[in-house]
């Protein structure tokens, strides 16, 4: 079972229709409940102010599933809230389980390229994406769709980026926290190549964990 | 590199999609989610699908044809046509669109725009202006083209802009249908005055269209209908003949 974490920022219905087609059991749980699934995903779309709403119960759970080693996937702003923070709002924290903060993306009036980046855009592999698990079967230069204003640096945790008028994180994966900027459910046969390839990580984590518990380590 | 962005638009009547030319003579030309699908599997970037009858009794059924579309295909789905007020846009969102657009309703009421965007961020916002050409200006119309102009296409957007837009969908009602073409002059005066991206609709017959589109109007995305529903032209060899012409495309 996937926790489908609900903020309460925009709408749920398009992962949830993905995780269908996919044929992955999901809830949408309270966050103690969050104990008991196999991997968690915090969608979003719109503005990071949004995340205020993951303070408290939330970040208390979901850190602790993190550090249990459950998998956790970030979509667009849910990727932006891995961060230490965002300059869409300042005085929202994010979860800090990757280092930097995410900024405005620049335009480039000569060029024309407008903010927000709208669109599908292509993945540029970073050294270290041919042993990303969540970009298993893709290659550099898919086409992934995005949408957003703001963006997270590019770091060691960072697989693979995109570049508007700059280059900025497009997938982060740090040992079981997974983000990407832009919408897997949106992002046709890529993207939900993406995300069987979370759900597979999720279903081997889970798979781990009981064969451990069954040892009785 | 941001590809331009081909996007299909159905007509939705009764949950068929039709087309007319010039809002007039209106065909069936099929099952929306089976049309959907058919363009996802030619790599189309996006699906509109636009309520044209939007009346109250076909309000339940436009909520099945874009459950039946999101469930299909993995694609951002905008919907169109009726988006009336709040309630009407959350129930396109809840039933699966990614994107409302906004027409008649943000004349009549731009606060609107503003409320939505609050609500589910400008990229989920679409003001689509339908315009016609009036001496060396462009005059706004309200959908079905059937009232008076109300303002300038240019100054319009640039309000839909500062009010929360996150798309221009801005059609050439002197195009609509009509194959002749975009009018990639009105295009560019819009594009140009605006930072967020415009969709060229209106006209679209042959590939070139789609070049000149791009390339002297400025266009972030360019929609079409008619040249699609009919299989005259593969959504694929359009894609394979722009990125031939050396422009940004997704294959």
């Amino acid at each position: 079972m996937i926790a489908l974490v609900d903020y309460g920022a925009g709408n749920l219905t398009s992962v949830k229709k993905a995780l269908s087609a996919l044929d992955y059991d999901y809830r949408v749980p309270a966050p103690a409940e969050c104990v008991n699934a196999e991997g968690i995903i915090v969608p979003g779309v719109g503005h990071f102010a949004a995340t205020v709403a993951l303070e408290g119960p939330w970040r208390q759970a979901i850190t602790a599933a993190i550090a249990s080693g459950t998998p956790l996937l970030g979509i667009c702003v849910g990727m932006q809230w891995l961060y230490a923070g965002s300059d869409e709002d300042a005085d929202v924290p994010g979860l800090g389980a990757i280092a930097g903060r995410c900024a405005l993306l620049p335009g480039d009036a000569d060029w024309r390229l407008k903010i927000p980046h709208v669109g599908w855009n292509a993945l540029e592999f970073q050294p270290g994406a041919e042993r990303s698990r969540l970009l298993r079967g893709i290659e550099s230069g898919a086409y992934v769709y995005f949408t957003h204003s703001y963006a997270g640096p590019v770091n060691a945790d960072c697989v693979a980026t995109a570049t508007h008028a700059a280059t900025f994180a497009a997938v982060v994966e740090r040992d079981n926290v997974f983000g990407v900027q832009f919408h897997p459910e949106k992002s046709s046969d890529a993207g939900l190549q993406i995300l069987r390839n979370f759900l597979a990580v999720c279903t081997d984590s889970a798979a781990a964990a009981r064969g451990a518990a069954a040892r009785g380590l | 590199m941001l590809s331009k962005r081909i996007i299909a638009c159905m007509d939705v009547r009764d949950g068929q999609v039709v087309k007319g030319v010039r809002f007039q003579q209106l065909r069936y030309a099929g099952n929306p989610a089976d049309l959907a699908e058919r363009y996802n599997v030619e790599g189309i970037d996006e699906v509109v699908v636009l309520d044209i009858t939007a009346t109250l009794e076909t309000r339940r059924a436009l909520a099945d044809t874009i459950h039946a579309v999101a469930s299909r295909i993995f694609l951002p789905l905008t919907v169109g046509g009726g988006i009336r007020d709040e309630d009407t846009a959350a129930a396109a969102i809840d039933a699966g669109a990614d994107k409302v657009s906004l027409n008649t309703a943000a004349l009549k009421t731009p606060e609107i725009i503003s409320t939505l965007a609050r609500r589910y961020g400008s990229q989920a916002v679409i003001v689509a202006i339908d315009a016609k050409r009036r001496d060396d200006r462009y005059a706004v119309y309200v959908r079905s083209g059937t009232s008076d102009a109300t303002c300038d296409a240019v100054e319009w957007a640039r309000e839909a802009e500062s009010r929360g837009a996150g798309e221009i969908l801005l059609t050439s009602m002197d195009r609509d249908g009509t194959k002749a073409g975009f009018d990639c002059e009105m295009t560019a005066a819009v594009s140009d005055a605006v930072n967020i991206p415009v969709i060229a609709s209106g006209g679209a017959g042959a590939f070139e269209h789609f070049t000149d589109v791009f390339t002297r109007g400025y266009a972030d995305a360019a929609l079409a209908a008619s040249i699609f529903h009919y299989s005259e032209h593969s959504v694929s060899e359009l894609k394979q003949y722009l990125h031939d012409q050396g422009l940004p495309i997704r294959l």
